[in-house]
């Protein structure tokens, strides 16, 4: 026994000007040692590190709450889970369950939708590529298919005179906001005329029936007044093609973007003072709609293909320290187990990174980077932490969105996923990779020693 | 003024903070930096340094000498330490 301290790597933190504050506070460091009150040490000696951590609790509490601000304010909604933000099945299963429709963009999506037990009425099918024989099981199954150019409608023509049906079909819109830059590659220009192109010629080709219109601004959206410009343009829209051409829309989809509580590279205010509340993001999507010109009973169904605001804050991912050094500027570097093959959303987002132990240790500016041998990998730039051990933990957040979907096995390959219960039990969603994952769909030549 | 002189006017309180009269800049040094510190202006080598720190601390199975060989090119890069500055 010893009852000296135990040793901590030495410190050395410059003053600068503007950095404190009145109340003469210094840089406080927090730490978190838990994830949906579960302690992190346990859930990594269950599943290895790193390890993404996901929130079931979070993840229900966030589509209620959505789905909530928007039923107060119009009476018919549906929520759409975005599948490309978190393809995971029983991540996609829970909002099915909480009564999300699934929202895809390609055939794998729909399958995986399909398999995940939605009917293809309960599938919104987006995107500019959609191959033969998913269109045509979308389109002959009643899914919601959103045409996206005048090739697709021409395709879709030829399906229905194919199988001498008149399917039902949305047109995506894309359109000019006074506050976004305009995402004019996906569907029709509202305001050039092209939309207005579009319905005359799928009117006169006698093929399908327009039932929808789609619009998606764009993404990461911050400033609310977009959508309230996005929804007045297509409500017009919407009575115009009523009182004009007698077409009585069966649904409003007005896309996703809306932000979660992360914090992008260029932004400069912290999440929680520049991230709009549903209540906000809802006031704007939907106040325009009281200008639709349709009886109450007919009023068309208000569809949000939502992703990252309702995941992104459910996801955690726990790494390691595996080393600590010196940069050559003299800043503090620190090596952990995940990288941006894991992470990939660290391109775009400055994560809160905080160890898992307490510690009164003054932080100091340290830059974050994976195991990957490439400059790129990056996981925290000028991230202020303490001095950490080799072995300590440190917890990345908000990571739910669009990391398991878009991670790669690069050089290493991709952790295990678990999820945690509202009471408090865990369970493993998806297992640590192995090599063979990624080897099985290779082929070896018998010249090369493969088998025939 | 040599080395010896410019260390001996750094003001290092017990709570780890720093100034330099020299620069006027100020700095915050946790326990570990401060006993570096004071260590280095009281003319400790390497090998001293490293005993110092092995008695006052419970053995963590850190690489203590590296630590302060690093610790000491930090103070030189903040100007803590002349730049030629090296242990013995």
């Amino acid at each position: 026994m010893t009852d000296r301290p135990p040793y901590v790597p030495p410190t050395l933190v410059r003053h600068r000007s503007g950095l404190m504050n009145k109340m003469g506070v210094g840089p406080v460091v927090s730490s978190r040692s838990s994830v949906a009150g579960v302690n992190v040490e346990a859930l990594v000696e269950a599943y290895g590190s790193p390890l993404f951590i996901y929130d079931e609790q979070i993840i229900r509490a966030r589509y209620r709450a959505l789905h909530n601000a928007l039923v107060l304010r119009y009476p018919k909604v549906a929520l759409a889970w975005s599948y490309k933000t978190c393809y995971l099945d029983a991540i996609c299963r829970l909002y099915h369950q909480e009564g999300a429709l699934a929202e895809v963009v390609s055939g794998m999506e729909y399958r995986k939708a399909r398999r995940n037990g939605m009917t293809p009425g309960q599938i919104v099918y987006n995107g500019p590529h959609k191959d033969d024989q998913t269109l045509t099981e979308a389109l002959l199954g009643g899914a919601r298919v959103h045409l996206d150019h005048f090739d697709e409608l021409a395709r879709c023509e030829r399906i229905a005179e194919q199988h001498g049906c008149r399917p039902a079909v949305s047109i995506r819109l894309n359109l000019e906001t006074s506050t976004l830059p305009r995402w004019d590659r996906f569907g029709f220009n509202l305001d050039n005329g092209q939309a207005r192109d579009a319905v005359r010629r799928l009117l006169a080709g006698g093929r399908l029936r327009l039932t929808g219109l789609h619009v998606h601004l764009g993404t990461f959206i911050l400033d609310v007044r977009a959508f309230a410009e996005a929804t007045r343009k297509v409500v017009a829209f919407a009575n115009r093609l009523r009182s004009e051409r007698g077409i009585v829309l069966d649904t409003l989809d007005l896309g996703g973007g809306l932000a979660s509580r992360n914090r992008l590279r260029s932004q400069y205010l912290p999440s929680d003072q520049s991230v709009p509340s549903f209540a906000q993001y809802a006031e704007q999507l939907v106040d325009g709609l009281s200008a639709l010109d349709y009886p109450a009973n007919e009023l068309p169904t208000l569809v949000l293909e939502t992703g990252r605001a309702l995941i992104d804050e459910a996801g955690s991912l726990v790494t390691t320290v595996v080393a600590n050094k010196r940069l050559a500027d003299g800043r503090r570097g620190m090596v952990v187990d995940a990288g941006v093959n894991t992470l990939f959303t660290a391109y775009w987002y400055q994560h809160q990174l905080v160890p898992t132990q307490p510690t009164s240790e003054p932080p100091e500016p340290t830059m974050v980077y994976g195991p990957l041998c490439m400059n790129i990998d990056v996981v925290g730039n000028n991230v202020m932490l303490p001095p950490m051990a080799v072995g300590q933990r440190m917890l990345v957040t908000p990571v739910g969105a669009y990391n398991l979907s878009q991670s790669m096995q690069f050089i290493e390959l991709r952790p295990a996923v678990c999820l945690v219960r509202p009471d408090g039990t865990h369970t493993l969603i998806r297992r640590r990779e192995v090599l063979d994952d990624l080897t099985r769909a290779e082929v070896i030549p018998p010249w090369l020693g493969g088998g025939r | 003024m040599n080395d010896a002189a410019r260390l001996a006017q750094l003001a290092i309180s017990p709570s780890g903070f720093v100034f330099d009269p020299h620069t006027g800049g100020t700095f915050t040094v946790n326990a570990t930096g401060r006993l570096i510190l004071e260590g280095v202006r009281d003319g400790l080598g390497l090998a001293a340094l490293t005993r110092h720190l092995e008695r006052r601390f419970a053995p963590g199975g850190a690489d203590l000498e590296r630590d302060v060989l690093e610790y000491v090119a930090r103070l030189r890069e903040n100007g803590l330490l002349p730049a030629g500055f090296e242990l013995h």
